[in-house]
């Protein structure tokens, strides 16, 4: 098959200093269904086109409002969605076509933490049994005496004692629960980690913990973060660049500092300064641009760019055309709009 | 003087089958009539239990176990339940953080913001539902006439939110509680909401209370901000003062534990160590103690009062001596 001749061609190719991830034009819709017979009425476009590359040891924030694609772009990649179209590379190799032997290798390098550390653990599994079976599903630390050692060793790197092996989470509290989270994750030792909104669960003196645990492991072990998150103020202190996205699609990439400084897309600009920065006096000098109108619906976006409908910049063209994502800066810095911002 | 409100020592117990939690403990405070007030804290810490003491609306198995709470003069606790019903459907506004829960599904918006009009002010039906298309757009939500007539389905997050402002400012309270207004909903969304929580103070001198966990969210609204941990308040004063020099280690510590949006330089945070309070379990002493970078002896021994330091209050022992948290930071 021709197919699996480019895959190996690419994985030849493919040296670390090429995107470890790389997304084209992905799409994943999901179908509305209505009626007694389930017939399908319209798509969500959930992710509707998007490109992105994720270099090797970066933090790739992803940030926008809910029902903007966030996570199901996060979760395509990692293919716990089936995507209806485009392609998502890994080290330079095609994975949505794999077959389940070869998705199984794959599912080693990749994990996820999930927002809820609630819901995403078993509660009649003890922390040994759910970092225990990551293992054991990947025949990894054999043998009953490595498999314990290895246990206590995730429950040291999270920061959680060796003996709380043996209970149940609902021992812990939501930060311990987002630790186990994590010492579940890294189980498999991957190389890539979609975190999903991973402390927007927790209270606020225990997300600090956590993101300073994210990010002292990314340094021991190198890891690749797709950080997704809706608070711009967390996702701009842990990421090296961002990626913003409106109604399915990536409007603005940019590297972290410069997206705070100057953001190109009028999107980007109103997320920005909606966010309230914990400073009274910064606060009441601030000029504020609040849209007008709700979030667009991803059944039926509008025509041309998703955001003109609140946009104040918006001038006919934006109805006619989309604009692409293009270079509106000097390094690195990648934005769809006709009509930048200065 | 006589403050708008004002809350003396207020005491709210919950009986639960392994003990009584204290959710409010000895929290006194006042509102003065078109002034914002603040209340931060984390989950637990009693700020949501403290707004719901004074609405009377506290849920089963809890209750004010001491105190007063005084609204224009007036001791709440001597009012009957009518009494008290007519205070909260006139005098004092109470939004949640959920607005999808707070609406009946199977009413027309327009017929629920009226409803406080016909009850309190006996209008009828007709005048009730025009009264409410004023209201939409004093709120903000478009093409009111329309909607009124439409169901909470069919309004997004940040519309259910406006209408439920709508239906509270309906009578025109003087004192409106906004418990995590903006928690559910999205930023572009909370700004709409501060934006016209912050209007509607400005325009009608409607006094607020705004409890909310976000920092941000306080030093963009706030005119004096009390900050709560297990169920006391650990510090008051003016939004300036506690966020420019905290006087107690909790908020001092919150303040630097939180990302900001405008750092220029990538700092690791500095997080607060441990877990919130196991409210069945405190620890003796100052309650904050086991997680605070500052604790000495005593504080593990006596909990401190509220007592002036500087220019707010504070409850700690390390800053009513005179030390700064700022130069000893650890």
């Amino acid at each position: 098959m021709p197919a699996e001749a480019t895959q190996r061609g690419d994985r030849a190719r493919w040296t670390p200093a090429d995107p470890l991830i790389e997304v084209r034009g992905l799409k994943t819709w999901f179908p509305v269904r209505s009626g007694v017979v389930n017939r399908v009425v319209g798509q969500v476009r959930a992710v509707d086109g998007v490109d992105l590359a994720i270099r090797q040891g970066e933090t790739m924030g992803l940030v926008g409002e809910s029902g903007c694609g966030k996570s199901t772009l996060g979760r395509s990649i990692l293919r716990l969605e089936r995507p209806s179209a485009g392609e998502v590379l890994f080290k330079g190799r095609s994975i949505l076509g794999l077959g389940t032997r070869s998705m199984r290798r794959l599912r080693r390098e990749m994990a996820i933490i999930f927002q809820d550390p609630f819901a995403s653990l078993d509660p009649r599994q003890t922390v040994e049994q759910i970092l225990g079976e990551a293992l054991d599903i990947h025949h990894l630390a054999r043998g009953r005496k490595r498999r314990r050692e290895r246990i206590a060793e995730l429950l040291d790197l999270v920061g959680m004692a060796r003996d709380f092996a043996g209970r149940y989470p609902h021992e812990f509290s939501g930060g311990q629960r987002q630790r186990i989270g994590i010492a579940r994750a890294l189980a498999v030792e991957p190389t890539f980690i979609v975190c999903d909104e991973p402390i927007s669960a927790l209270d606020v003196s225990i997300q600090a913990q956590i993101i300073n645990l994210l990010e002292q492991l990314q340094d021991q072990f190198h890891l690749t973060y797709l950080f997704i998150a809706h608070d711009l103020s967390v996702v701009k202190h842990i990421s090296d660049r961002i990626a913003v996205m409106y109604v399915g699609k990536v409007v603005e990439i940019s590297p972290a500092r410069d997206l705070y400084l100057e953001p190109k897309h009028p999107y980007t600009g109103s997320l920005l300064s909606a966010i309230p920065i914990p400073d009274p006096r910064l606060e009441r000098r601030r000029e504020r641009i609040i849209l007008q109108g709700d979030v667009a619906s991803s059944i039926d976006p509008p025509s041309g760019c998703r955001f003109r409908t609140r946009c104040f910049k918006a001038q006919p063209r934006c109805a006619e055309t989309e604009p692409p994502l293009t270079e509106v800066n000097l390094g690195d810095h990648q934005a769809a709009c006709y009509y930048p911002l200065g | 003087m006589t403050h708008l409100l004002e809350l003396e020592n207020v005491q709210t117990h919950i009986a639960l089958k392994h003990g009584l939690i204290r959710a409010v403990d000895q929290v006194s405070l006042t509102v003065d009539a078109g002034e914002t007030l603040g209340i931060v804290g984390e989950s637990g810490s009693g700020k949501s239990m403290t707004a719901l003491s004074i609405m009377r609306l506290l849920p089963r198995a809890s209750r004010i176990a001491g105190g007063r709470i005084r609204f224009k003069g007036r001791d709440l606790a001597d009012l009957s339940e009518e009494e008290m019903e007519s205070i909260r459907g006139t005098e004092i506004a109470m939004i949640f953080q959920d607005p999808m829960t707070s609406l009946n599904p199977v009413y027309r918006v327009g017929w629920q913001v009226g409803e406080p009009l016909r009850i309190h002010r006996h209008m009828d039906k007709q005048a009730s539902i025009e009264a409410a298309v004023d209201l939409f757009k004093k709120v903000g939500i478009p093409d009111a006439k329309r909607r009124v007539s439409q169901f909470p389905h069919m309004f997004s997050g940040g519309m259910r939110q406006r209408t439920m402002i709508a239906m509270g400012l309906s009578t025109g309270p003087s004192l409106l509680i906004a418990d995590e207004p903006t928690t559910a909903l999205d930023v572009t969304i909370q700004a709409q909401i501060l934006e016209l929580l912050r209007t509607l103070n400005r325009d009608y001198g409607t006094a607020t209370i705004l409890i909310t966990h976000n920092l941000g969210v306080v030093a963009g609204m706030c005119d004096r901000v009390i900050v709560m941990y297990a169920g006391r308040v650990v510090e008051e004063g003016s939004t300036e003062d506690v966020f420019v020099h905290p006087e107690h280690p909790y908020t001092w510590s919150l303040l630097r534990s939180i990302p900001r949006l405008d750092a220029s330089e990538h700092e690791s945070l500095k997080p607060i160590v441990g877990s919130p309070p196991d409210m069945t379990q405190l620890p003796g002493g100052c309650k904050f103690q086991p997680r605070c970078p500052f604790a000495i002896e005593r504080c593990a021994a006596d909990e401190p009062e509220l007592r002036e330091v500087r220019s707010q209050l504070a409850r700690c022992w390390v800053t009513q001596a005179g030390q700064s948290l700022d130069s000893n930071a650890g």
